[in-house]
């Protein structure tokens, strides 16, 4: 058995290399994502190998990368699309939702629209307007399409394969804050869990947070300082965000009794939002307090100088626990 | 005081008054007159069989239309996309096409449809509300019609790039060579997509022809609001030739995208064609030309239809005789039957199976929901509710 020590970054780059290998109609489309592999690297080696037919530097023009993957996947190619930052994808936008998200269903069935598109999401790195931004609900919200987010090195190892061997339309979000930081041992031989799943990341018997992307690093600290305090706190990583996999959280729930869910998002019609309602809905009788949103204000994403106060922190989501322990 | 700068041709010039007729660079080879001429560059020496055959397509194709709209009026559609006055321009264009090339539709194109093989009735299930596209795009190389202006040009497009790496353009080998249209209309032209997919296309040089049907009208917005240049000329200022054809001249628009989509399979790229035609008809059965536009118009174009000039051509040279006629109208006759049965018989959708139309791997949250109002519709049986 043989496990090295990647980053996100890494276990991305090592995914989408073994997702071509394993398939040469698996083609990769984006801006930069050629001779510069990408503003991140993820695509960092990809054309030299698989050459500038299957990693295609596109024109700038985001409506036209997604455009133009929905033909390349009317002729039987699984197109896996970079967009560049978070905020630059509502120019596609109208393709993702009103083609990639509805040919399938346009056609009855017949035809199928495996597309990965993957999103830099979230902020934490410093940047300028619209590079911070976390659109997954409005994605979400949109029938036809399947919304995953990874959190760390090795699911995004694993997570990009599974989605690019699906074949209905992913957005597959990624941390970016977390692209070069923690590095995590990946053991290539082992058996990924399935891609639309929730996981337990940590055990706990008091209270159940939810977190998905890039607050799970934020969660799964929030419960270290909470041990502390003598506060077993449970952490999902919800992986999953359309469909939802919801039975992991229920059986927690009902054993904690109290949930607080976060996300960098808006809280306002956010992911949270529709986790809460489920979970009202499925564990009504064993909540013994509301479950609380922790997440963005409802404000667009602010100057960078300030983005670590607006982000949901460890302070914050710990103030919820404690406010679900005051009911 | 100086004189004013000049940046170039008065543009009044290129696209004043005098352009209503196309102008000068129209590739025409019948006139409306049914006056055959001929073109240095686009020709084709066409057989009395394909005049024949294409006369036939267009008028088949206005009994499509005719017909659908009569079925609107009768309550059996919600709505019909009317073609009528350009027959040609999708004859033309559709019959220029061969098996494994792949046409990108409007939701106008009801001739490219009949073309492609597509059962005519098919078409109907969107209108009629039964269906958002009833046909398998792939079986007839036929894509889904596209509702949202302009974004099927990239999809085209990106077929198109499909088929470079299919590597079946520019082998030489006339039956594996292929290429795409992409159609769409003048009021696309103003879309972001229909340039990005020009784009696109230049930039790989994809094997994609557009084909803009340049019918003067996008509802009630004239061909002056979308652009100040005629539209072919656009086509080289994204690096790729552009040609205007007269879309009432079915044996000009063949001829034209015949050597377009030739020039895409060989591997030289995209190209535009501008088929000069005219919307004789409402934008769709909802709409009321009345309103915005004068019946004069209308009265010039009527002078100017594709099926008339080329039934004056056909009888001049004695290419038809009263026979063909009478069997052609049977042949209409039927097609009008087909479709006035059909669509009446077209079985409505089933609530239960929607639900599996949504992916391809159906979620476990899809099904839950399915089988909820299952349940919930079953919770009614036997009631009076």
């Amino acid at each position: 058995m043989s496990t090295q020590k990647i980053t996100l970054a890494k276990g991305l780059n090592m995914g989408l290399r073994k997702a071509m290998e394993a398939d040469d109609k698996v083609l990769l489309m984006g801006e930069d994502v050629g001779k510069l592999g990408g503003v991140f690297r993820i695509t960092d080696g990809l054309q030299k190998d698989f050459g500038e037919d299957r990693v295609i530097d596109s024109p700038l023009a985001e409506s036209g990368i997604v455009g133009t993957a929905v033909g390349m996947a009317l002729r039987g190619y699984r197109p896996v699309i970079e967009i560049q930052f978070d905020g630059f994808v509502y120019p596609a936008y109208d393709q993702i939702v009103c083609q990639v998200a509805k040919y399938t269903y346009r056609s009855q069935g017949k035809v199928k629209m495996p597309i990965v598109i993957r999103i830099p999401f979230g902020g934490g790195i410093g940047a300028v307007e619209h590079h911070s931004e976390s659109p997954e609900a409005q994605f979400a919200h949109t029938p036809g399409l399947k919304v995953v987010a990874c959190s760390n090195p090795v699911d995004g190892y694993w997570m990009i394969q599974q989605a690019i061997a699906h074949d209905d339309p992913v957005i597959f979000l990624e941390p970016k804050r977390q692209y070069h930081a923690d590095k995590a041992e990946l053991d290539e031989s082992a058996t990924p869990e399935p891609l639309f799943t929730s996981r337990v990341v940590r055990a706990g018997t008091d209270a159940t947070v939810l977190a998905y992307g890039p607050t799970v690093k934020t969660a799964l600290k929030c419960a270290e300082a909470a041990e502390s305090e003598g506060r077993s706190l449970e952490v999902i990583d919800l992986r999953t965000l359309s469909p939802l996999d919801m039975a992991p959280v229920f059986e927690s729930v009902r054993r904690t009794g109290r949930c607080v869910i976060t996300h960098e998002a808006h809280v306002n019609l956010g992911m949270g939002a529709e986790v809460a309602a489920r979970i009202t809905e499925q564990c009504f009788y064993s909540l013994e307090a509301p479950v609380l949103r922790v997440g963005a204000f409802d404000m667009p994403y602010p100057p960078s100088r300030i983005e670590e106060e607006y982000l949901p922190d460890l302070d914050r989501v710990l103030d919820a626990v404690d406010r679900t322990f005051a009911f | 005081m100086p004189d004013p700068v000049s940046f170039g041709p008065d543009l009044a010039e290129v696209f004043g008054p005098s352009q209503t007729d196309g102008g000068p660079d129209l590739v025409q080879l019948l006139t409306p007159e049914g006056e055959r001429v001929h073109h240095p560059e686009f020709d084709h020496d066409f057989s009395a069989e394909e005049l024949r055959g294409l006369y036939r397509d267009m008028v088949l194709t206005r009994r499509i239309d005719v017909e659908a709209t009569a079925l609107q009026r009768h309550g059996e559609l919600g709505i019909w996309a009317q073609l009528l006055g350009q027959e040609a321009a999708q004859i033309g264009a559709g019959r220029a096409m061969r098996p494994q090339d792949y046409a990108f539709p409007t939701y106008r194109e009801h001739g490219v449809a009949y073309c492609k093989g597509v059962d005519p009735l098919r078409l109907l299930g969107l209108f009629r509300g039964v269906d958002q596209g009833g046909w398998d795009p792939n079986e007839n190389n036929f894509g889904l019609y596209t509702i949202v202006i302009g974004a099927q040009t990239l999809h085209a497009t990106g077929y198109a790039m499909g088929m470079q790496r299919d590597g079946v353009v520019g082998t030489g080998d006339p039956e594996r060579d292929s290429a795409v249209i992409a159609h769409f209309g003048d009021g696309a032209s103003s879309q972001g997509d229909v340039n990005e997919a020009f784009i696109f296309a230049a930039s790989y040089n994809a094997p994609v022809v557009f084909f803009c049907q340049n019918n003067q009208w996008a509802i009630s917005e004239p061909i002056e609001r979308q652009t100040r240049i005629p539209l072919y000329q656009r086509a080289l200022g994204f690096g790729f030739p552009g040609i205007r054809v007269d879309g009432n001249d079915v044996l000009a628009t063949y001829a034209v995208t015949k050597a377009a989509l030739q020039r895409a399979r060989e591997g030289n790229g995209p190209s535009f064609v501008e088929a000069y035609t005219y919307r004789m008809g409402a934008h769709t059965t909802t709409d009321d030309p009345t309103r915005y536009r004068l019946n004069d118009e209308l009265e010039h174009w009527k002078l100017k239809d594709p099926i008339e000039r080329l039934k004056v051509y056909l009888r001049r040279n004695g290419l038809v005789d009263q026979e063909f006629f009478d069997d052609l109208d049977a042949e209409a006759k039927e097609m009008g039957h087909h479709l006035r049965e059909g669509c009446k018989a077209l079985p409505d959708p089933k609530p239960m199976d929607q639900f599996g139309y949504v992916f391809s791997e159906m979620t476990d949250e899809i099904r839950e929901q399915r089988d909820g109002f299952a349940a919930y519709l079953a919770s009614f049986e036997g009631s009076t509710h």
